[in-house]
C-alpha cells in the first residue's frame, strides 16, 4: 500500500485486529484498518479469502461512534452508495483517532481537495482530452434536427450574463428575439427562461424547460407571454402547448406569496396548464431516509418490510416522476404538442421529467452512449446542482437530496418492464450512481457549467464517460434488441402500481447475502462474449487456412480430411479441447486480475461467503457453495467500488 | 349421457369475447360436457379458445338490455368476458357452466375422456413407485426397508401402499405407531441425504391428548431413525402455543421426556383457510387496476401471501441446516401432515438434493412428496381465487410450493433444469387438467376410481425425452451443492409470472426469454456440445465449425 500518496495533513494510519460485523447476521471477520488520504481500507487477516474493502472518503455520509462494548469500540459508517459498515476497534483511543480523522477528511473545504484533482488513471493529456470530447451536445441537438427552420441557437447566454446556471449554448424559437429572451428571463426564477431541451422531429414538437414565473398573485410579463407564444407558434401541429408544473398545486400556490408561482391561463394564450405533483427535495430526502432505515433493520419480517416500504413513500414518489414523464411523452408523441416543463428552479423535478420523458420518446437515449448524452444534457449542462444535492463540498444538509438517484431508479424500473429496450444493464446505472458521489471524475463536480469552467475540470480531471466506455462490456444488457427499438420507438410503460419494485441491487448492493446467488445477467453476458470470441477464433483460423491456400467453404463435418496420416487422430473433441481450455485459462487469467480487486463482491470466489442469512443463520456455517457457479467467467460487473481501488494503485 | 343434460343451449352465434390486452372478437360459443369453445370464424384459419370447464372458478352474469354478459374467472387467473345476444341463451350458458364446472364425481371428469392419439393407456402409470425409488437409492439399503403394511390402505388411508421405514422396526410396531398419529400418518422416510446419510422424516402430529398419552412403538420408531446418533430434530410447523392447544383436541407433540433424543423446534405456519384467503386477497389486489403504490403495497402486505412464502422457505432452510450443516436427522410435521409438512420437506429436498433439480427429478419429487404422500388435491384445489362458494377444505399449498420453488429458481437461475413455464403449467394442471395425476385425494381413492387404468399421467408426458423446450432452463448447469436461498424479505418477490400472467408485461418477458434461448443456442452451436451440459450428448460426427477448422489446421 506504499503507493498511496501520503498527504501532508494525515499520515497513513493503521489499526490491527479490527472486527468487521455483518449488518444482517452475527458474522464478523477480523482484519486491519488502514486510513489513507483518500480511502479507508479494511483488509481481512484470513489469508485464504482475504477480502478487502475500500471506502472512498467522499462516499462516507456519516461516521458514528457507538457506545463502548466489551469487545471494543464500535464505529458505524454509512456511505452514499448505500454501503453500511460496522467496525469494532479494540482500543478506544484508536477508534477515536480514526473517528476524528475521518470527520476532518469528510469535510473538504475546497474543490481542490476532491479526489478528482489527485486521481490519475495514467493517461496522457491527449487521452484525457479525448475523453472529454466524447460527448458533444451541439452534435446531439443536430441529431434531433436542431437548428431548423423554427429553432435556432442563441448566443444570448454566451457569457453567462442572462442565466448563470444555464449552459452557454441555448436553443430558442427563431421568433424569440433577444429582448423577449431577456425580458422573459427576468420574469423567471434564477433567470431560467424557457429553452429547448428535446425536439421530437417526427411531429416538430418541442420539449422546453424553465423555472417558475415570478407571477406572485397578479404580476405578468409580456415578454414571457411572447416567449411561450413563440414556442407554441413554432409547432404547426398543435394549436396549444402544455405547461407542466411538476409541483403539487399546494406548493405552487404557496410560492405565490413569495412573488413566484405559476402561469395564469388567462394571460397566456393557448396554453394548457397542468400540475403534476412531484414532491420537493426535502420530502424526497426524508423518504429515502425512511426507506434505508427500514431496509437496514435486522431480521426484518415480511410484514414490516412491506409496511415500511409503503410508509417510506419512496415508490410513490418514483411513480409520480414516471407518471409525469409518461404524460410528457404522450403529449409530444401522440398529440404532437409542445410541452414546457418547470418546477420551482427548474433543476430538480424538471430535469427528472425532461430526461425521463426524452428517454421514453427516443431509443437513442436507451443506448449506453445516448444515456451519457442525456445525462450530460438534462442534468449536467442545465445545472442540476450535483455539488449540493450529492453533498460534495461544505454541505448544507438541507440541500442534499436523492433527485438524481430517483432518476436512475425510474430508468431501472423501465428496464424491468422492457428487458430488451436498453443497451445497458442495471450495473451501468449503479456505476454511474457510484461516481456521482465518488468525486473521482470531473463530470459531476460543481453546480453549473460555469462553475465547472472556472474549476478547469477538463484540464485538471478526467471524464467518467471515457472510463465507463472503456469498460462497456461489463454494462451491456445481453438481451438488448435494437429491433425492439425499431418496433417500439416510444416506450409506453404501464403505471400499474405492481410494476414499481424495490431496487434491491441498488440499495443493498453491498449486502451480498441478499443477492441472487447466481446471476442470469452475468451468465448470459459471458455466453454472449464467448460467442463473440469463438466467432473471432473461427474467423482467424479461416484466414490462416486461406493463407495456406485451403478453401474453407465446403467444410462438411462428415468429410474426413483427405490427407490425414495414420494413426487416425483421436476424437476431434479432444483435439479441439486443448485450445479451448487454453482459451479458458487465458480467460481465467484475464479475469483473475479483476477478480483480485473484485473479490469483495464476487461471491463465487470466496466460498465461505455464500451463505443464507436466514432466520436461523447464525454463524458462517453455510459455506457449502465453493466455487460452484462459473465464477471465473463472470464479467467484472463487480468492480463497482474496485474501479476506485484499481485506479489508485 | 347425463352430463349433456346440463346443456340447454349448446351453441350461440355472434358472441363477443373480451380478453385482457386483446381486441374483442366475435364468433361462436359452444358448450360441451367438459369444454367451453369459442371460435371466431368458420373457415380453416379460425382462432379458437378452448377452456376446460373445470378450470372455471366463477361465473358472473349481468343483463344489458336484451343481451347478457358473462364474466368467466378461471382458476389459472384468466378473466374473460362473453357478450351473448339473448337473455335466455346467456342464462342457459351460465347455468351449464356452473353445473359442469363443479362436478364432484371423479370418473365424470375430463381425464377419463381425454384420449390423445400419441398416448396409450397401457404401461406403467407414474414415474416411479416407492419400491423403485428404494431400489435406485443404494444408500437406503443398509438401514431402511420398504414396508407394505399399508398395502390395503387400512393402516393409513392417505399413504401409498408401500412406505420406507427403518429396517429394525417391524410392521406391528408401525401399525401401533399409526394408531398414535393423526390420520394414521406414522413417521416415514421422505429423504436420505446423499452426503451424510441423515434423513428427513414426515408424519402427522402424535395423539398425546390432554393426559399425555405415550406410544412405546412410536418412540422406538423414532429412536430407530436416529440409530445411536445423539440427536434428531422435530420441526413442528405450529407455534409452541398451538401445539399445546392441539392437546385439548386429542393432538399433541413429542415431549422431551418421552423422546429424549429429539429436540423440538416450533415454527408457526398458517394453514388451510387462512392461506386460501391470502390467495384470494392477493389475486384481488393484482386485478385491481385503480390503486396507488401505497394501496398496492398495503394490499400486498395485507394478503400475507409473501409472508407464507417467507416462512415456508425459512423453515425449509432450517431443515436443511439441521441435515446438511449440523448432520442431524429431522422429523417434520404439523397437524395433519398433508400440507405444510409436504411443502417444507419438498423444499428442503430441492435445496439439498441435486437430483431433484432436473426435470425428471423434480417431477419424481412431486410425485413422491405430493401425490404418493397423499396431499388431498381434490379438496385443496376445488376452488381457486375467484370462487364465491363457501370455503371448505380449499388451500393453495401446492401453489405456495411452486411459488417457493420459483423464488429458489430466481436466486439460482442456473441450478434448476426446468423453467418457470413448467411451474406455471403445474400450477394450472393442479386445478384443471386433461391428466389424471392430480385427481382424487390419495392413492387409495385413485385406485378405487380406476384413475391409473383410465387416465394419462401428466408427469410421464412432461418428463424427458420428449419434453418441450419451453420447460427447460437454457442456463442449467448441474451443481452438486446445496443451494441455500436467501430469505430476507428484500430477496423475495411477488411471482409476477403467475400472478400477473395475463398482463401486457408478460409478453415482454417472453421475448426476453426467447432472446436468452437464442444466445444459448448460438453458444452451443459454436462451442460444441462438450461445453454445454444439458444438450443430449452428440457424437463426433457433428462437428462445430470450430472443430472443423482445427482439423484442417492440424493436417497442415
Amino acid at each position: 500500500m506504499e503507493h498511496i500518496r501520503t498527504p501532508k495533513c494525515v499520515s497513513k494510519y493503521v489499526v490491527e485486529q479490527v472486527k468487521l460485523l455483518d449488518r444482517f447476521s452475527n458474522k464478523s471477520v477480523t482484519g486491519t484498518l488502514h486510513l489513507t488520504a483518500t480511502h479507508l481500507i479494511f483488509v481481512e487477516s484470513n489469508s485464504t479469502s482475504a477480502q478487502e474493502i475500500w471506502i472512498l472518503h467522499h462516499h462516507i455520509a456519516s461516521v458514528e461512534k457507538l457506545s463502548l462494548t466489551t469487545s471494543g469500540c464500535p464505529l458505524l459508517i454509512q456511505c452514499r452508495n448505500f454501503r453500511v459498515v460496522h467496525f469494532v476497534i479494540p482500543r478506544e483511543r484508536d477508534c477515536h483517532d480514526i473517528y476524528s480523522s475521518l470527520l476532518r477528511l469528510l469535510r473538504p473545504v475546497s474543490y481542490d481537495e476532491l479526489y478528482a484533482f489527485s486521481y490519475n488513471p495514467k493517461q496522457n493529456d491527449q487521452q484525457r482530452e479525448e475523453g472529454w470530447q466524447l460527448i458533444d451536445l451541439a452534435a446531439e441537438f443536430e441529431r434531433m434536427g436542431v437548428p431548423c427552420d423554427q429553432w435556432q441557437l442563441t448566443d444570448v447566454n454566451r457569457e453567462y450574463k442572462v442565466c448563470e446556471t444555464y449552459p452557454r449554448d441555448l436553443y430558442v424559437p427563431i421568433t424569440a428575439s433577444k429582448p423577449i429572451i431577456v425580458g422573459s428571463s427576468k420574469f423567471r426564477s434564477k433567470g431560467r427562461f424557457p429553452v429547448l431541451t428535446y425536439f421530437y422531429q417526427e411531429k416538430k414538437a418541442a420539449v422546453c424547460r424553465c423555472s417558475q414565473p415570478l407571477s406572485g398573485f397578479s404580476a405578468r410579463c409580456l415578454e414571457d407571454e411572447h416567449m411561450l407564444q413563440a414556442i407554441s407558434k413554432s409547432n404547426h401541429n398543435s394549436r396549444y402547448i402544455y405547461v407542466m408544473d411538476t409541483r403539487p398545486k399546494l406548493n405552487a400556490l404557496a410560492n405565490r406569496a413569495a412573488g413566484k408561482g405559476y402561469e395564469n391561463e388567462d394571460n397566456y394564450s393557448n396554453i394548457r396548464f397542468q400540475f403534476v405533483g412531484i414532491e420537493n427535495i426535502h420530502v424526497m430526502r426524508g423518504s429515502l431516509q425512511k426507506l434505508l432505515e427500514v431496509m437496514g433493520t435486522r431480521s426484518l419480517s415480511m410484514t414490516d418490510y412491506l409496511v415500511g416500504l409503503e410508509n417510506s413513500g419512496w415508490l410513490r414518489h418514483i411513480k409520480a416522476i414516471m407518471d409525469a414523464a409518461i404524460f410528457l411523452a404522450r403529449a409530444v408523441t401522440v398529440e404532437g404538442a409542445s410541452v414546457l416543463v418547470h418546477c420551482s428552479d427548474g433543476w430538480d423535478r424538471t430535469a427528472q421529467v425532461c430526461a425521463l420523458g426524452s428517454l421514453l420518446m427516443d431509443p437513442y437515449y436507451r443506448t449506453i452512449k445516448g444515456f451519457m448524452v442525456l445525462i450530460e444534457k438534462d442534468w449536467i449542462s442545465f445545472g442540476h446542482k450535483f455539488a449540493d444535492r450529492c453533498d460534495q463540498l461544505d454541505p448544507d444538509p438541507k440541500e442534499v437530496s436523492p433527485i438524481f438517484t430517483q432518476f436512475l431508479e425510474c430508468v431501472w424500473q423501465l428496464t424491468e418492464q422492457f428487458p430488451q429496450a436498453f443497451e445497458f444493464s442495471e450495473w451501468f446505472l449503479i456505476q454511474i450512481h457510484e461516481h456521482v458521489h465518488s468525486c473521482q471524475f470531473g463530470n459531476f463536480l460543481g453546480n453549473s457549467q460555469r462553475q465547472r469552467e472556472d474549476l478547469q475540470l477538463k484540464e485538471r480531471t478526467y471524464s467518467l464517460w471515457a472510463h465507463l466506455l472503456s469498460e462497456k462490456q461489463n454494462y451491456l444488457n445481453p438481451v438488448y434488441s435494437p429491433s425492439f427499438a425499431e418496433s417500439h420507438p416510444v416506450l409506453e410503460p404501464s403505471t400499474q402500481a405492481y410494476h414499481f419494485k424495490f431496487w434491491r441491487n441498488m440499495y443493498h448492493q453491498y449486502d451480498r447475502s441478499m443477492h441472487p446467488r447466481q446471476s442470469i445477467l452475468k451468465h448470459v453476458l459471458t455466453l454472449k462474449e464467448s460467442n463473440r470470441e469463438l466467432e473471432g477464433t473461427v474467423q482467424a483460423l479461416k484466414t490462416k487456412l486461406q493463407k495456406f491456400g485451403v478453401s474453407t467453404s465446403p467444410l462438411k463435418p462428415q468429410t474426413p480430411p483427405r490427407e490425414r496420416s495414420l494413426p487416425p487422430r483421436p476424437q476431434s473433441l479432444i483435439l479441439g479441447a486443448p485450445l479451448l481450455s487454453r482459451k479458458e485459462v487465458q480467460q481465467e487469467e484475464d479475469e483473475e486480475v479483476i477478480g483480485e480487486e473484485a473479490r469483495e463482491d464476487a461471491p463465487a470466489s470466496t466460498g465461505g461467503e455464500r451463505t443464507v442469512e436466514g432466520n436461523s443463520a447464525t454463524e458462517n456455517g453455510y459455506g457449502e457453495l465453493k466455487e460452484s457457479f462459473g465464477s471465473k467467467n463472470e464479467p467484472s460487473v463487480v468492480t463497482l467500488e474496485f474501479g476506485v481501488a484499481r485506479m489508485t494503485c | 349421457m347425463e352430463l349433456s343434460e346440463h346443456i340447454k343451449t349448446a351453441n350461440v352465434e355472434d358472441v363477443t369475447l373480451k380478453r385482457p390486452f386483446h381486441p374483442a372478437l366475435r364468433g361462436t360459443l359452444c358448450v360441451t360436457s367438459h369444454h367451453l369453445l369459442f371460435s371466431d370464424r368458420k373457415d380453416e384459419a379460425s382462432w379458437q379458445l378452448l377452456i376446460l370447464l373445470k378450470n372455471i372458478d366463477a361465473v358472473e352474469k349481468r343483463a344489458v338490455g336484451s343481451s347478457g354478459t358473462i364474466t368467466i374467472k378461471c382458476k389459472d387467473l384468466l378473466v374473460l368476458q362473453l357478450e351473448i345476444p339473448g337473455m335466455e341463451e346467456c342464462l342457459n350458458i351460465a347455468s351449464s357452466i356452473e353445473a359442469l364446472s363443479s362436478l364432484e364425481s371423479v370418473t365424470e371428469m375430463y381425464p377419463f375422456f381425454y384420449r390423445p392419439s400419441h398416448l396409450t393407456l397401457h404401461g406403467p402409470w407414474g414415474l416411479s413407485s416407492t419400491e423403485q425409488y428404494y431400489k435406485q437409492t443404494e444408500r437406503l439399503w443398509d438401514r431402511w426397508r420398504v414396508s407394505t403394511v399399508n398395502s390395503d390402505y387400512s393402516v393409513c388411508p392417505s399413504y401409498t401402499s408401500a412406505v420406507i421405514v427403518p429396517r429394525e422396526v417391524d410392521d406391528d410396531k408401525l401399525i401401533r405407531s399409526a394408531r398414535f398419529r393423526q390420520g394414521g400418518r406414522f413417521p416415514v422416510l421422505s429423504y436420505c441425504h446423499h452426503r451424510n446419510g441423515m434423513v428427513i422424516m414426515r408424519s402427522s402430529q402424535p395423539l398425546t391428548g390432554a393426559n399425555k398419552k405415550r406410544c412405546k412403538e412410536d418412540e422406538l420408531l423414532l429412536q430407530a431413525v436416529i440409530d445411536g446418533s445423539e440427536l434428531g430434530y422435530v420441526i413442528d410447523l405450529r407455534s409452541a402455543q398451538q401445539a399445546q392447544q392441539a392437546r385439548m383436541t386429542g393432538g399433541g407433540f413429542e415431549s422431551k421426556s418421552c423422546y429424549s433424543h429429539w429436540k423440538r423446534i416450533h415454527r408457526h405456519h398458517e394453514r388451510g383457510k387462512v392461506v386460501q384467503e391470502s390467495l384470494i386477497k392477493l389475486v384481488e389486489a393484482c386485478n385491481d387496476p385503480s390503486h396507488s403504490v401505497d394501496r398496492w403495497l398495503s394490499k400486498l402486505e395485507n394478503s400475507k401471501w409473501l409472508s407464507h412464502v417467507h416462512s415456508a422457505l425459512s423453515t425449509a432452510g432450517l431443515v436443511v441446516e439441521c441435515v446438511e450443516r449440523d448432520g442431524h436427522s429431522v422429523l417434520v410435521h404439523g397437524s395433519e401432515g398433508t400440507d405444510n409438512t409436504l411443502l417444507v420437506s419438498t423444499l428442503a429436498q430441492l435445496i439439498l438434493d441435486p437430483a431433484s433439480r432436473t426435470v425428471t427429478g423434480f417431477l419424481c419429487l412431486l410425485e413422491r412428496e405430493w401425490i404418493q404422500a397423499g396431499h388431498p388435491f381434490q379438496q385443496r384445489c376445488a376452488h381457486s381465487a375467484y370462487s364465491h362458494a363457501r370455503l371448505k377444505l380449499e388451500c393453495p399449498s401446492f401453489l405456495l410450493l411452486l411459488d417457493c420453488v420459483w423464488q429458489v429458481w430466481r436466486q439460482f437461475p442456473l441450478a434448476l433444469e426446468f423453467s418457470e413455464a413448467l411451474l406455471l403449467r403445474l400450477a394450472q394442471e393442479a386445478y384443471a387438467s386433461n391428466y389424471g395425476t392430480f385427481l382424487c385425494n390419495s392413492e387409495q381413492e385413485k385406485c378405487a376410481a380406476g384413475v391409473k387404468e383410465n387416465t394419462h399421467c401428466l408427469f410421464q408426458s412432461l418428463s424427458k425425452p420428449d419434453i418441450e423446450e419451453q420447460y427447460l432452463n437454457p442456463l442449467y448447469e448441474p451443481n452438486d451443492l446445496a443451494i441455500w436461498p436467501s430469505v430476507h424479505p428484500q430477496s423475495l418477490q411477488l411471482w409476477t409470472g403467475l400472478f400477473l400472467r395475463w398482463t401486457e408485461y408478460a409478453q415482454n418477458m417472453v421475448e426476453a426469454r426467447e432472446e436468452v434461448w437464442s444466445i444459448v443456442k448460438e453458444h452451443r452451436e459454436k462451442a460444441g456440445p462438450d461445453r454445454s451440459n444439458n444438450t443430449p450428448s452428440t457424437h463426433c460426427d457433428t462437428l462445430t465449425p470450430f472443430e472443423n477448422l482445427m482439423d484442417e489446421l492440424t493436417i497442415l
